[in-house]
């Protein structure tokens, strides 16, 4: 049997490079030994993907993307589908799960500094991931066709009408008719289904390959390949990823799979977050719901349109705003300039802006689910902001915070006090 | 570095694959199961109830059921006493091939000895044969034909309670779909009734 | 900066308290594992409830879920329909009922799950007598509602009072009191009941395989968490190679 086993292995090997590339990116592939909690997010995101794909197939089986027939085709695949409520609850809470995944994972890389050379390519198909992934969720929720569905859909595409003297067509070409009908969703099936997975599936791999070229960065930020064991060449801080990263990642995806399965099982709807009670209302292009918010994910970038007033009579610089807010993360490499990766060994300037920014997008992420009248108005004798949502007031203030993080980034790291970063990894 | 502990290591490694293997195997359930067929399709796929009093004797009519056509034919005294006559001709006249419920496993195929119930597509190729229920050649048959079906497609023939003849591409006899009667004229396809 | 932000919000937090006006809906009583209730609930359904709404998505055949026999569902359920498996449609015509309610009665396969329970019992107790209105009737929690009120020979009918009053700082408040004018076939509590019943199907109707899905989840859970020692144990085997 055993030598059976190796015959085969020998025989895909001369035509394929198996052994090779297990041993490239799992037996031979050392990463750094100080891994902590913020690198488990990776190999779930991984996980994450996977569930997402086969229960999308699953529920295309079933779906039909047809303003008559979609919304009833969701109750069909709830109730009729043997154990198609499954299937859908894992896929909608799994496109949360994976928002949860990744900005843990993003956040993970601004405290010790992933991003950093020799890994900007590694980042910035990251960032590009992203991009994908929020395309992803926006084509994706319009497929229910419920209220929130489309009139999400809606206020998105007119999103792209307020672009100066072309807007008005690329709205109509985008869906392919003069309001949110049968044709959008149609074309919205296919770009969810089918478009941008296989761009997402490429720029995973993409990904994965730039990170095990340049290799792992750690919690302490140091290069584990300037201290190699002169004899046999490996870092003296790694430990080949198999066995001793993947035993690791195995705990990390129970951990994950029991969080997963509790929403899953006990709050599909995780309190309207991640299911919107309006999308249980079929889609009513006569009327539209008393309050509109996105899904969570998608509100600290929404409340940043909200923030940034009208200007010229148009809408289009808080859309700008907006999609610098997502963009701006590519330019991170470049806008860091401290001479040292790790928060471990930063100054005081940089903990405070990284706080100032995690604070800000998380009230900038309440407050996009909410109205803005949410904390009422400040009375009209105040000074400056008499007459304003005082919601409106914290989401501008959050805004330019969010935004300086970025463009004083060059300057406040470079000038932050460091600690000396140690030669070899700690803990 | 420590001694280590491969024996440890070996039971810890069956231990978490062997329940990783079950959670596997527990996840498949739900996505195979997902495409039987649905509440809908079942639905659909319901019993079919027939009011069988209104077929003449020598006709028969066809309903559907599942999606596929069932026939039910009302055959003569002269048309049964044929099918006895027939036996050495058949594949396999002693029904040992279980193409019928256990009800209709007799010399009639049937619950009812006038009334048979057939699925009408042909066990080769899943045509649907021609009823060809006259006997002798007024329906372009042979002289000595007892009345039967004939398929289209590639000549298979079956007689009266849907046996195939020898000789014929067909390798078994029509089937014959659970059936029972609620009342005298009431007949349900789809289901074998109590006490089947 | 950051403590500015902070002290902000926290001066912030009794106004978000503040902001939440409107009127407080009742906590419906449902129980959703009480099978009399939902029997009960299910027969309200289909007689008042099924000549005008559908409920498309749900077949009679899924009432087995709450402790009835198809012959029970045959016989006592199932008043517009032929076969088991069929769901539950309505005859009514939809340009018809939008002549007659200003829109079409909406299916209410979903409807606990977008409404919510303690809306729908708040609703279902909120009808009171309105002339100004085409049907004569509105609703405290739906305002000019289209529906007229359809359990009123049960519950009776209501009138809407509406006190005002002066708080301590000198805000104008008004609250709103509805008045059994005259009595139905039921008393209020049983009226309550019976409609906490109605709400109770309504809620099992909205998601059939809930019951199910807590049961599985609690097995999955429970498997989880016994793959997570064996998984650990592992993992800290093979760590002691490290550290």
């Amino acid at each position: 049997m055993r030598n059976f086993i190796i015959c085969a292995l020998n025989w895909v090997d001369e035509r394929f490079p198996l052994t090779a590339m297990w041993k490239a990116h799992l037996s031979e592939y050392y990463a750094p030994k100080n891994f902590n909690f913020w690198y488990f997010f990776g190999s779930l995101a991984l996980l994450v993907l996977v569930i997402q794909i086969v229960t999308g197939i699953f529920l295309t089986m079933h779906y039909k993307p047809d303003a008559g027939l979609a919304f009833a085709s969701v109750e069909y695949i709830m109730r009729d589908v043997p154990w198609g409520w499954l299937i859908r609850y894992m896929h909608s809470t799994g496109a949360s799960m994976f928002f949860v995944v990744v900005y843990l994972h993003m956040f993970r890389s601004l405290l010790y500094g992933s991003h950093r050379k020799p890994r900007e390519l590694v980042w910035l198909f990251g960032v590009a991931i992203f991009l994908c992934l929020m395309g992803e969720a926006f084509f994706g929720y319009l497929l229910p066709w419920g209220q929130m569905s489309y009139w999400g859909a809606q206020v998105i595409i007119n999103l792209f009408a307020s672009i100066p003297f072309i807007g008005p067509d690329v709205a109509v070409w985008l869906r392919g008719d003069y309001m949110v009908s049968d044709a959008t969703l149609n074309r919205f099936f296919a770009f969810h289904v089918i478009a941008l997975p296989l761009v997402l599936l490429g720029l995973v791999v993409a990904h994965i390959i730039a990170l095990h070229e340049v290799g792992s960065n750690n919690p302490d930020g140091i290069e584990i390949k300037q201290n190699k064991d002169p004899k046999t060449g490996i870092p003296l801080d790694g430990v080949p990823f198999h066995p001793y990263y993947t035993v690791k990642d195995i705990v990390g995806v129970v951990v994950f799979l029991i969080v997963f399965s509790v929403i899953v099982f006990f709050a599909p709807e995780m309190g309207g977050y991640f299911l919107e009670a309006n999308n249980f209302i079929p889609a009513n292009p006569m009327a539209t719901p008393p309050h509109i918010a996105p899904v969570w994910y998608f509100t600290p970038f929404y409340s940043i349109l909200r923030a940034v007033p009208p200007m010229f009579n148009s809408q289009f610089p808080g859309v700008v705003a907006m999609g610098l807010s997502v963009l701006v993360f590519a330019a991170l490499p470049w806008l860091d300039r401290s001479p040292v990766k790790s928060i471990r060994y930063r100054g005081p300037l940089y903990k405070t802006w990284l706080a100032i920014f995690v604070v800000s997008f998380f009230i900038l992420g309440y407050l996009g689910t909410e109205v803005t009248t949410v904390w009422g108005t400040f009375d009209k004798e105040t000074w400056i902001v008499g007459g304003v949502d005082r919601a409106t007031v914290v989401a501008r203030i959050c805004t330019v915070a969010y935004f300086l993080f970025f463009a004083l980034m060059p300057w406040y790291t470079k000038y932050d006090k460091t600690k000396p970063v140690p030669e070899r990894v700690t803990g | 570095m420590a001694e280590v502990d491969q024996k440890r290591r070996r039971f810890l490694i069956a231990a978490t694959s062997v329940m990783g293997g079950v959670a596997g195997a527990a996840v498949a359930v739900p996505f195979i199961a997902s495409m039987l067929p649905s509440e809908r399709a079942r639905a659909a796929g319901a019993p079919v109830e027939v009011d069988v009093s209104k077929i003449e004797p020598g006709a028969m009519i066809t309903v559907e059921w599942r999606g596929k056509p069932v026939w039910i034919i009302h055959r003569t005294k002269e048309m049964l006493a044929g099918l006895t006559e027939l036996e050495d001709k058949l594949s396999d006249p002693k029904l040992d091939v279980p193409q019928q419920p256990e009800y209709a496993k007799n010399a009639t195929r049937s619950r009812k000895p006038e009334l048979m119930v057939l699925v009408g597509i042909c066990t080769h190729l899943g045509c649907s044969p021609t009823p060809k229920l006259k006997a002798g050649s007024e329906e372009g048959m042979t002289a000595d034909w007892l009345g039967g079906f004939f398929c289209p497609c590639h000549g298979s023939k079956f007689d009266l309670a849907g046996r195939v003849f020898q000789g014929s591409p067909a390798p078994t006899n029509l089937e014959v779909p659970p059936h029972y009667y609620m009342s005298d004229t009431r007949l349900l396809i789809g289901e074998d009734g109590k006490g089947a | 900066m950051k403590n500015t932000l902070m002290i902000l919000m926290l001066a912030l937090l009794p106004l978000a308290a503040q902001a939440n006006e409107g009127l407080r809906l009742d906590k419906a009583p449902i129980n959703p594992s009480n099978q009399a209730s939902l029997q009960r609930g299910a027969r309200i359904f289909v007689n008042y409830c099924l000549n005008c709404h559908s409920a498309a998505s749900m077949r009679y055949n899924r009432l087995r879920d709450i402790g009835l026999t198809e012959e029970q569902i045959k016989n006592n359920l199932m008043f517009a329909a032929e076969k088991i498996g069929e769901t539950m449609t309505v005859a009514m015509d939809k340009k018809e009922a939008t002549r007659w309610f200003g829109a079409p009665p909406p299916d209410l396969s979903v409807i606990a799950r977008s409404r919510g329970a303690d809306w729908l019992y708040t609703y279902l107790r909120g009808f009171y007598r309105d002339d100004t209105r085409p049907t004569g009737w509105n609703n405290v929690v739906f305002d000019k509602v289209g529906m007229p009120h359809v359990l009123s020979d049960l519950q009776g009918e209501q009138r809407l009072v509406i006190e005002e009053s002066v708080d301590a700082r000198g805000n104008k408040l008004a609250s709103h009191k509805l008045v059994l004018d005259k009595p139905g076939k039921m008393s209020p509590p049983e009226y309550d009941a019976m409609v906490a019943d109605l709400v109770n199907y309504l809620v099992f109707m909205g998601e059939p395989a809930r019951s199910t899905r807590i049961t599985l989840g609690l097995g999955v859970v429970l498997f989880l968490i016994l793959m997570l020692i064996p998984a650990y144990y592992l993992k800290r085997e093979y760590w002691k190679d490290v550290h």
